[in-house]
């Protein structure tokens, strides 16, 4: 398997605050991995030095083969990015963001036209095409939200908890779309804290306070951990964690 | 260029989408120009003068007469008692006091010099500077007809003729000076809130992951509203044409050839600020700052040439002051290229680096 992500001692300070504390991980290709933690855990601070919006503290990330600091750009378009907070611009239809952001990713004319269409029928937004994203509930605005992340089909794309505030129906069709994507060979690195969502995932990783504290695919950390749940692993090692302290 | 093309689509659609900023455009120019150009007036009216007559002759009447029929005076009478005008001028009921000596009739009769006397309340002092010569050319004036009955001319008077605004309407000096404060504050305030929004929704995250180039974004964000400050100007010429009658005596294109530098240099301001600020609270406060400072010296109220030397200094780096000179100089001088041309290469010079500045400081990483 080829890596896509690749991550090295990595680690980013705010002050004396240690957002992310010393992590390494890799993600193979068509893999979904999921980062899973408590809020102000780190995973937020994890995907935005991934996607190159911050500068690390110390060590190593590759991006697609590229070094994260030396070749931002070739990072840039390469992977899809959803932000944690809902970053379309809310008095712009849906037609006119994914328009948009693929002109910004450097489509044009009937190829940016194409690429659009298909997203719109692949997401099933035609009905809603020219409405303002203002005016569609959260579950649909986090919908065209990933669309928009793959207008470009980024090899690699960095979900920021994509289904926080979204309902459970939505929630589950968010994750079947995740998993239309990865067949195709598209690397996803999902981050969450609904653990029950590890599930879908091929790999997770925990994070507590900065530091990874487990990794592995879901089945193996819960005949580890001796639970039937995702969620009493995580439990387990977040007050082990705490206890520790 | 493409993507720059992309941008502008997108910066134009959320503009004309916003139903408040349109009508701010386009309602500005008029309230600004209207209310600003009369109210910033010199002139004075209604000057409440006491005349104290210690003469009672006919010639102090006639004095009095004149000051009567002048629409800049009201009279009010007092009795002889320059103590009592003196306490009208304390309470406020009058702004001047002008003492006529009980020689005056006699003394104009032989022709010999007459001495008056004006009390004047300088708390402010424009005004105070107003009314002493107002009073005193009424009083020339009517020496020197008094002359010509008399036969001989008790004191000689200068001719004056004011060049470019021969009635010396404040109005027209002030107009050109308020459409630049207008076209500065639609460029650079506008410019600097649009980045400061984009940053407080979060959109300019999603912008920074892509592999656009900062000067791309810069370009596509200051085009739009350098083309609305620009269709300010021209808006506010026509007001400024139909309202007050403003002629411009210089050529047209030359003057938006320059406003256009301008609004890069001052729009290139706001993307700077822009950049360091997080929130619109914080840029409208540094854009209100720096738009004081550079308006109070560039010369709308006050004449730069009395600053002290380092307000000159400062002047050569402050965009305001350029722009307030070509605009009045073209405007109402009629000044051409070859008298303009030193503003024009300190404005192109100002320009380009507050825009490599700004270019420099939009940086996609934090």
């Amino acid at each position: 398997m080829i890596k896509t992500i690749e991550v090295d001692k990595l680690t980013k300070k705010f002050g004396s605050f240690t957002a992310v504390d010393n992590i390494s991980f890799s993600v193979s290709s068509g893999e979904i991995l999921g980062l899973l933690g408590a809020n102000g855990a780190g995973k937020t601070t994890t995907i935005k030095m991934l996607c190159g919006l911050l500068a690390p503290t110390s060590g190593k990330i590759k991006v697609a083969g590229y070094n994260a600091y030396l070749q931002a750009e070739q990072i840039r378009t390469r992977i899809g990015y959803m932000s944690q907070k809902f970053s379309l611009y809310n008095d712009l239809t849906v037609w006119e963001n994914i328009h948009f952001f693929g002109g910004v990713y450097g489509l044009w004319g009937k190829q940016l036209k194409l690429r659009a269409e298909a997203l719109i029928d692949d997401f099933e937004m035609r009905p809603f095409m020219n409405l303002t994203v203002q005016s569609l509930p959260p579950g649909w605005r986090q919908r065209i939200a990933l669309a928009v992340s793959l207008v470009h089909n980024p090899p690699i794309i960095l979900l920021d908890e994509p289904t926080s505030g979204v309902d459970p129906i939505a929630r589950r069709m968010f994750w079947e779309t995740i998993h239309q994507i990865s067949a195709n060979g598209t690397t996803a690195l999902v981050t969450t804290h609904y653990i029950d969502e590890a599930e879908y995932c091929n790999n997770v990783l925990v994070m507590v306070d900065g530091k990874l504290v487990a990794a592995g695919q879901p089945n193996e950390l819960k005949s580890l951990y001796n639970s039937t749940t995702m969620d009493d692993v995580f439990l387990s090692l977040a007050r082990n964690e705490n206890t520790k302290i | 260029m493409k993507k720059i093309f992309i941008l502008l689509q997108k910066e134009f659609i959320q503009i004309f989408r916003n139903k408040t900023i349109l009508p701010i455009i386009f309602v500005l120019p008029v309230v600004q120009l209207l209310i600003l150009a009369n109210a910033a007036t010199q002139e004075m009216k209604n000057i409440k003068l006491a005349i104290v007559d210690y003469d009672c002759s006919p010639e102090s009447r006639g004095l009095i007469e004149k000051f009567t029929f002048s629409k800049f005076y009201a009279i009010i009478p007092v009795e002889r008692s320059t103590k009592k005008a003196i306490k009208l001028i304390d309470m406020g009921y009058a702004d001047a006091a002008l003492i006529i000596p009980n020689s005056f009739g006699a003394m104009a009769n032989r022709s010999e010099s007459i001495k008056l006397q004006l009390l004047t309340n300088a708390i402010n002092i424009t005004s105070a500077a107003l009314i002493n010569r107002y009073t005193s050319s009424i009083v020339l004036d009517y020496a020197t007809n008094a002359t010509v009955e008399f036969g001989k001319p008790t004191i000689s008077q200068a001719s004056i003729r004011h060049w470019y605004n021969p009635t010396l309407d404040y109005k027209l000096y002030m107009v050109p000076g308020i459409l630049v404060i207008l076209v500065t504050i639609v460029g650079m305030f506008l410019t600097a809130i649009n980045i400061v929004r984009e940053k407080e929704l979060g959109t300019i995250e999603q912008i920074n992951v892509t592999p656009i180039k900062p000067y791309q974004f810069i370009i596509g964000k200051l085009i739009p509203f350098w083309v609305i400050a620009l269709a300010e100007l021209m808006f506010g010429l026509v007001i400024a044409r139909v309202v007050f009658n403003l002629n411009i005596t210089g050529s047209i294109p030359l003057l938006f050839g320059f406003a256009a530098i301008y609004l890069i240099a001052a729009l290139g301001l706001g993307l700077i600020l822009s950049t360091s600020a997080s929130n619109q609270q914080q840029v409208m406060f540094m854009a209100f700052f720096f738009m004081t400072v550079f308006l109070m010296l560039s010369g709308l109220f006050t004449p730069t040439e009395s600053m002290p030397s380092w307000a000159n200094w400062f002047n050569k780096i402050n965009p305001l002051f350029y722009f307030m000179n070509v605009n009045r100089m073209l405007i109402l001088k009629g000044s051409d290229f070859s008298n303009l041309w030193p503003n024009f290469l300190a404005i192109s010079i100002i320009a380009t680096v507050v825009i490599i500045i700004a270019i420099k400081r939009y940086k996609k990483t934090s």
